[in-house]
């Protein structure tokens, strides 16, 4: 079986054309035994920065050629203007391609999280459509494997990798858990509100928005379940939030030195962290200075990122090296398929003879007990057993070292395997 | 000192040591030596474990009762307090704490003799030995809330400061950190009060008079009592009561490492 990949990516086209070639669950459900053929193996990969069409068979060329077509009708373009912006590997290099996919090597950010859970999706996509047959299930398997493998053993998925995600993680750092932590925000913008949307998503609660424009306030207060207020409010809010996002359009500082010392006073001891992505800043530089208090303005959070996206690629080298070991293990399998049905005529050839030995000396063997017929079974299987042992290892040995086919090819002519089939 | 000393205590000092460069080296490098040095601390403590079991099973009474000998099991307790958390990824930074004076204190304990397991006799009283047993005990745990206090002052500059890397080593909420130390303080010094009242009520019966030694262990009781006080009747939290329990922690190492181990009753 040959396994082919024809497919594109964020790295070969750009957003226009990835959109023409993208999958949707209904349209890749159908494809699927298209794709698949008489007795061939698909599965598709289709999210926001890829498309990839996996397809195991007997011709690679004519593998590649219904993956061609098939993204062809589904864009309405036409081969030559789609042969640029794709890509097409085979075998071992598909494999390799897809287990760097699956560890988040080959993403936009190094390591990021979402795409080993689209892998398992579309292998579950091709069992659903009975189009995954051995050669696509040990793939993904391995594929899955060395996604999980990259996120326990190196450290690539674990620092953010965008500023609402690190402002969230900052926040975890000095207020610990975000379970039914309170979290005030103040204006009512775009990055305001993914800020809050992280920190929803992480487990907190209670959101109390403040902003000039009562409206959007409250819009955003009914898209989080919270409470909206004018700016006014702050003062008596910075008493109990645990984390304040600042991102106003103000033109001064919305929260002041002053106003956060007399809310200490209230909080016992309460740490306080505040995100401050407006620029012009909301929240005094001062505040970073008062005991309790860690202030992170947009200049910080950038920073943190930026740092941790290079430690991701630091993490990819090793990550590499994980993807690699996995790719030879699933090509010494892919290479084993050569000497597997030789092997398997081979013991198929002993069990036979044995048997045919038994029944031939039935007569003599009348007299014995049970016990004893037993002992003669067990003796005659052991024999077999042990004459086909060094073959079936050098068989496959030499399968790994890329010589299968000709051993196979000897053994056979050397026992005669199938020539009772001829 | 015995072959099977020497056997059980070189894998125990080397595991401690390894485990503190290592920790230290987790500093510089995240990621990497951090398996490592729990790795260390984990075969370490077992072989310590062994040689404990050594001493106490060739003892006749109590084999801890010297200076060097009680200081050998209060490492044991520490490091042995330390897994409970020090297993925990997150937690694992405490070790840089926790593992350098382990390494440091069971040298010590070693060249002054508490390591060996010829046979020799301790004291035999019962009083005796649950009045030290809690005392070691406590001051182990106030050694870690030490650990903890330090690992929060340090998390929360590199917080303050906001420094590119601050999300690149693993390290717990400070808020978590704070009231880790708190509970342990708290805990720690149950313990310790037992262990005083015991040791009292013993000179009470014995007659005898105060010594340097129950003096500064006081003064460590009344110090982690304040830092109790003021966390929960003045609602001081973080830095300051870091501090305190640093404090406490330098009252501590006096009486453990500076004076002899039983007061004289």
């Amino acid at each position: 079986m040959a396994l082919v990949l024809v497919g594109t990516s964020h790295r070969n086209a750009p957003v226009e054309l990835r959109e023409l070639v993208s999958f949707t669950p209904e349209r890749r459900g159908e494809a699927l035994s298209r794709l698949a053929g008489r007795d061939g193996e698909a599965a598709v990969l289709s999210t926001c920065n890829r498309t990839e069409v996996y397809l195991a068979g007997p011709e690679a060329g004519a593998c590649a050629q219904r993956a061609l077509d098939e993204l062809a009708s589904l864009s309405g373009l036409s081969e030559a203007e789609l042969q640029p912006a794709l890509y097409r590997l085979g075998d071992v290099t598909a494999a390799h391609h897809l287990f760097r996919v699956a560890a988040g090597l080959d993403s936009l950010v190094p390591g990021e999280a979402q795409i080993l859970g689209q892998v398992r999706e579309s292998f579950d996509a091709a069992q659903a459509a009975g189009t995954a047959g051995p050669t696509l299930h040990r793939l993904f398997r391995h594929a899955l494997r060395a996604g999980k493998r990259v996120r326990t053993e190196t450290a690539i998925a674990e620092n953010p990798a965008s500023v609402s995600s690190a402002a969230a993680e900052l926040a975890e750092r000095v207020v610990g858990d975000l379970e039914g932590r309170r979290v005030l925000v103040l204006g009512a913008g775009k990055m305001g509100e993914l800020t809050a949307a992280n920190l929803i998503s992480r487990g907190a609660e209670s959101i109390f928005v403040a902003s000039r424009t009562p409206e959007r306030a409250r819009r955003l207060a009914e898209r989080f379940g919270g409470t909206a207020a004018g700016i006014e409010a702050v003062e008596r809010e910075l008493g109990l939030a645990d984390v304040v996002v600042a991102s106003t359009s103000a033109s001064g500082y919305v929260v002041t030195a002053e106003q956060v010392e007399r809310a200490l006073r209230t909080r016992r001891g309460r740490p306080l962290f505040f995100v401050d992505i407006a620029v012009p800043r909301d929240v005094d530089p001062a505040v970073n200075t008062l005991d309790g208090c860690y202030l992170y303005d947009i200049d910080d959070l950038e920073r943190v990122v930026a740092e941790s996206v290079a430690g991701r690629r630091e993490e990819a080298a090793r990550a590499e090296t994980i993807v690699g070991s996995e790719a030879e293990a699933f090509h010494a399998w892919q290479l084993s398929l050569d000497v597997v049905p030789a092997i398997a005529m081979l013991r198929e050839l002993g069990e036979r003879i044995r048997m045919a030995e038994l029944a031939r000396a039935e007569h003599r063997l009348d007299g014995l007990s049970p016990s004893e017929r037993k002992a003669v079974e067990s003796l005659t299987t052991q024999i077999v057993a042990k004459l086909l042992h060094a073959p079936t290892v050098r068989l496959k040995e030499a399968a790994v070292a890329a010589e299968g086919v000709g051993y196979a090819e000897a053994v056979r002519h050397l026992f005669g395997l199938g020539e009772d089939e001829r | 000192m015995g072959e099977l000393g020497i056997l059980l205590l070189a894998p125990a000092l080397v595991g401690y040591g390894e485990a503190a460069v290592a920790y230290v080296g987790e500093t510089v490098r995240p990621g990497r030596a951090a398996g490592l040095a729990i790795w260390g601390v984990r075969l370490g403590w077992l072989a310590q474990t062994a040689l404990l079991v050594a001493q106490a099973v060739r003892a006749d009474g109590f084999p801890w009762s010297t200076w060097a000998g009680s200081l050998n099991l209060f490492v044991w307790m520490c490091v042995g307090g330390y897994l409970i958390w020090g297993c925990r990824t997150r937690f694992r930074l405490l070790g840089l704490g926790v593992m350098p004076l382990a390494a440091g204190l069971l040298a010590v304990a070693w060249v002054a003799g508490g390591t060996g397991t010829a046979p020799r006799s301790g004291f035999g009283d019962a009083f005796l030995v649950v009045h030290v047993g809690l005392v070691l005990a406590a001051f182990a745990a106030f050694t870690l809330a030490a650990a903890l206090a330090a690992l929060y002052l340090w998390q929360e500059r590199r917080l303050k400061s906001r420094s590119a890397g601050v999300l690149r080593l693993r390290a717990p909420a400070l808020v978590t950190l704070d009231l880790l130390t708190g509970r342990t303080i708290a805990v720690a010094l149950a313990g310790l009060t037992i262990g005083i009242g015991i040791g009292f009520a013993r000179l009470e019966t014995r007659g005898g008079s105060l010594d340097v030694t129950m003096v500064v262990t006081a003064l460590a009781w009344a110090v982690y009592a304040a830092y109790l006080v003021l966390r929960h009747q003045a609602g001081w939290r973080g830095r300051r009561t870091a501090y305190v329990a640093l404090i406490g922690f330098v009252v501590v190492l006096v009486v453990r490492v500076g004076l002899p181990p039983v007061a004289h009753f």
